[in-house]
């Protein structure tokens, strides 16, 4: 993953970023932003729904397209995936490709905003790693809702200075010989679905918040510091704030091949967070057959190979992992299907389940503090 | 048209914009918070949304609330202390102690730190108060195996980060009531035999109450609702309402919870403010 992406993705809205949605929601609600885009003409382009700076809008990617299809590429931005629903919601035949995070796919295909996918026209299909490709979540009724595009995974990073040897277990964050040695993002979902993972539960849909809480709680004593961002979690690992952390595998990568910092990763035997993006299509979407040719083409090795240059979460395509340069070792990593076996995929939470996990971190938090 | 119509015609059109600008920028999107802390979902979901009490309900229910709420008091209150603990001192010597140039080279010191954004001037906090910081270096360097500066991550590193952002309006409203006691009321009050400490009690003190409590208030009501400063300074003992306010509108996207928590906060306020005027009309009144 890029810098840019995590931030994107992953990191507490900044201010700036919360405004410009605030904003942006407010005026999608209030006007529909439909006639102010311009109508893709029905079969000279593909109109596609994405965050900004995420793939599919690199410009030799869509040189590419363009030479080996004739259609242009047309982008529209979102900021939160609730924004993304709302645009879909609100204009409704105008966009033909939508990137779709494995938790909100199901949410969109409910909503009937995404229509079913004709696999048989995506030739690299059958490269496309099992665990994502055929994820229930990107489809219902049996029906493909998405196809998987990259993915990856929050798991727990170390010092290799402090560590000869990988741990295993997620239990060394609770070890007690780590006494304020720990680091976590300030994160309720994270948070919860570590706890959830130790105690043995079903990480989106725990059964027992209270043995959750429990264990949050026993975190207190092991815990140095909260980090925010991937810059302010490299700058407390120089600092050496701390020893072990639940991490972002695409940022550990990069904070040990960028930074040159002697940081360990590993997936624990109990599991750890994973996520992955799929590549959807509008309903009454104007040009469906252009927008299965250019996901073809997104989860194409040709792609994924000149886009690896910048950094991009792990591709779903396993030929276009086995084409990274072995000196790159996310590589290896990535393709370790024992890892992939582990994790458990970020599901669509409700709005209950999205305030419960924010009350209980809250309340945990709250204890840390004392 | 009578002179009276005439003036209140006159009022109205020279005081009605301003008004209008107060409603539009400040009335307004306070009542769309209102309105918003009153509904069950927020604006995001697609659904209708209906009237509830149950954010308000939320806070009373859940205990941590309430102890997020009195640290928030409580951080006010320590951050108002001391910055009138150094505050006052440092006005009152720019206001009758030094003169001419050095007057306004110190106030160009003390206004300087406004004119860096607030976020860098945290995270310069950071690196000066961690251990390996600039603080521990210095003392290491000079006392080899002093025992390690680590503040970082405490509650005292989140007072003092609070404190250098807050200082200077308490010493700017206190130079300004400063300024304008006459110092022949001071020396009448030395001719008449009073000490300095008293002439400063019964005189300077409360001629300056004024520059004092408006000091206080412009730091006391943004420090209850900080949450960047806790956050960046306090690590896992910085915890505010203020913070949890702002996860539920950008992590959790409750809005209407954070709304009905922001205006429980703002009714603390109000409720504080509401105690401390009349005692402070008849300190007033007193002088």
């Amino acid at each position: 993953m890029t810098g840019k992406t995590n931030y994107r993705r992953f990191a507490p809205v900044t201010r700036r970023r919360f405004v410009a949605g605030a904003s942006t929601l407010g005026l999608a609600a209030g006007l529909g932003v439909g006639p102010f885009i311009r109508r893709a003409s029905a079969n000279t382009e593909v109109k596609v729904l994405n965050w900004q700076g995420y793939g599919t809008d690199e410009p030799w990617a869509l040189e590419a397209f363009k030479a080996a299809t004739g259609l242009d590429v047309v982008h529209d931005y979102y900021n939160s995936e609730s924004e993304m629903i709302t645009k879909l919601q609100t204009n409704p035949g105008t966009y033909d490709v939508i990137v779709t995070n494995s938790a909100w796919n199901g949410r969109a295909s409910e909503l009937g905003v995404i229509q079913p996918i004709d696999s048989s026209l995506i030739s690299n299909f059958a490269d496309l790693n099992p665990s994502f490709r055929d994820s229930a979540v990107l489809s219902a009724d049996g029906k493909l809702y998405g196809v998987s595009w990259v993915w990856g995974m929050t798991a727990i990073a170390y010092s290799t200075d402090v560590f000869k040897e990988a741990p295993t277990s997620v239990e060394i964050l609770w070890d007690p010989s780590l006494a304020k040695r720990v680091c976590v993002r300030d994160d309720a979902i994270e948070a919860v679905s570590f706890a959830a993972i130790a105690t043995g539960q079903d990480m989106n849909h725990p059964a027992d918040h209270d043995k959750i809480k429990e264990k949050l709680l026993a975190l207190k004593p092991n815990l140095a510091t909260m980090w925010s961002s991937e810059d302010d979690w490299n700058k407390q690992f120089q600092a050496k704030a701390f020893d072990v952390s639940i991490y972002w595998s695409g940022s550990a990568f990069r904070s040990k091949n960028t930074f040159n910092l002697p940081v360990g990763y590993f997936v624990p035997t109990e599991g750890a967070i994973g996520w992955f993006d799929g590549l959807a299509i509008g309903t009454d979407a104007p040009n469906a057959e252009g927008a299965h040719k250019f996901i073809d083409y997104m989860v194409s090795q040709e792609f994924y190979s000149k886009w690896a240059e910048v950094g991009p979460p792990a591709s779903a395509n396993n030929k276009a992992m086995e084409g990274l340069p072995d000196s790159d070792p996310s590589k290896a990593f990535y393709l370790d299907q024992e890892n992939v076996k582990r994790l458990q995929f970020m599901a669509p939470l409700s709005d209950k389940e999205r305030q419960d996990f924010s009350d209980i971190w809250a309340e945990v938090k709250t204890e840390f503090a004392k | 048209m009578t002179p009276t119509t005439r003036t209140r015609w006159a009022i109205f059109s020279l005081t009605g914009p301003a008004y209008l600008w107060l409603a539009c920028t400040i009335f307004l999107p306070l009542l769309a918070m209102l309105a918003l802390s009153f509904l069950d979902k927020s604006p995001l979901v697609p659904k209708p949304p209906e009237f509830t009490l149950g954010n308000y309900g939320a806070f009373f229910a859940k205990d941590f609330y309430w102890s997020l709420t009195r640290w928030s008091v409580e951080l006010g209150l320590w951050v108002t202390f001391f910055c009138l603990l150094i505050g006052y001192p440092a006005a009152y010597a720019l206001a009758k102690r030094i003169k001419g140039r050095w007057r306004e080279a110190i106030f160009l010191l003390i206004v300087l730190p406004f004119w860096s954004n607030a976020l860098v001037r945290i995270f310069s906090w950071t690196m000066v108060l961690r251990s390996n910081g600039i603080v521990d270096l210095t003392v290491q360097s000079f006392f080899p195996g002093a025992p390690a500066f680590d503040l970082l991550f405490s509650y005292p590193a989140v007072i003092i980060g609070l404190v250098h952002s807050y200082l200077p309006y308490m010493i700017l409203t206190c130079y300004i009531a400063l300024q304008a006691i006459d110092d022949s009321l001071v020396e009448a009050g030395r001719s008449l035999g009073a000490t300095s400490f008293t002439t400063f009690r019964r005189v300077v003190l409360p001629l300056s109450l004024p520059g004092i409590v408006s000091g206080s208030a412009l730091i006391f009501v943004p420090v209850i609702g900080s949450f960047m400063e806790p956050r960046i300074l306090g690590g896992t003992k910085g915890a505010t309402l203020g913070m949890n306010i702002e996860e539920q509108f950008t992590v959790t996207a409750n809005w209407p919870l954070g709304a009905a928590l922001s205006f429980i906060l703002l009714a603390i306020v109000l409720v504080i403010f509401g105690i401390i005027y009349p005692f402070l009309r008849r300190q007033g009144g007193n002088a």
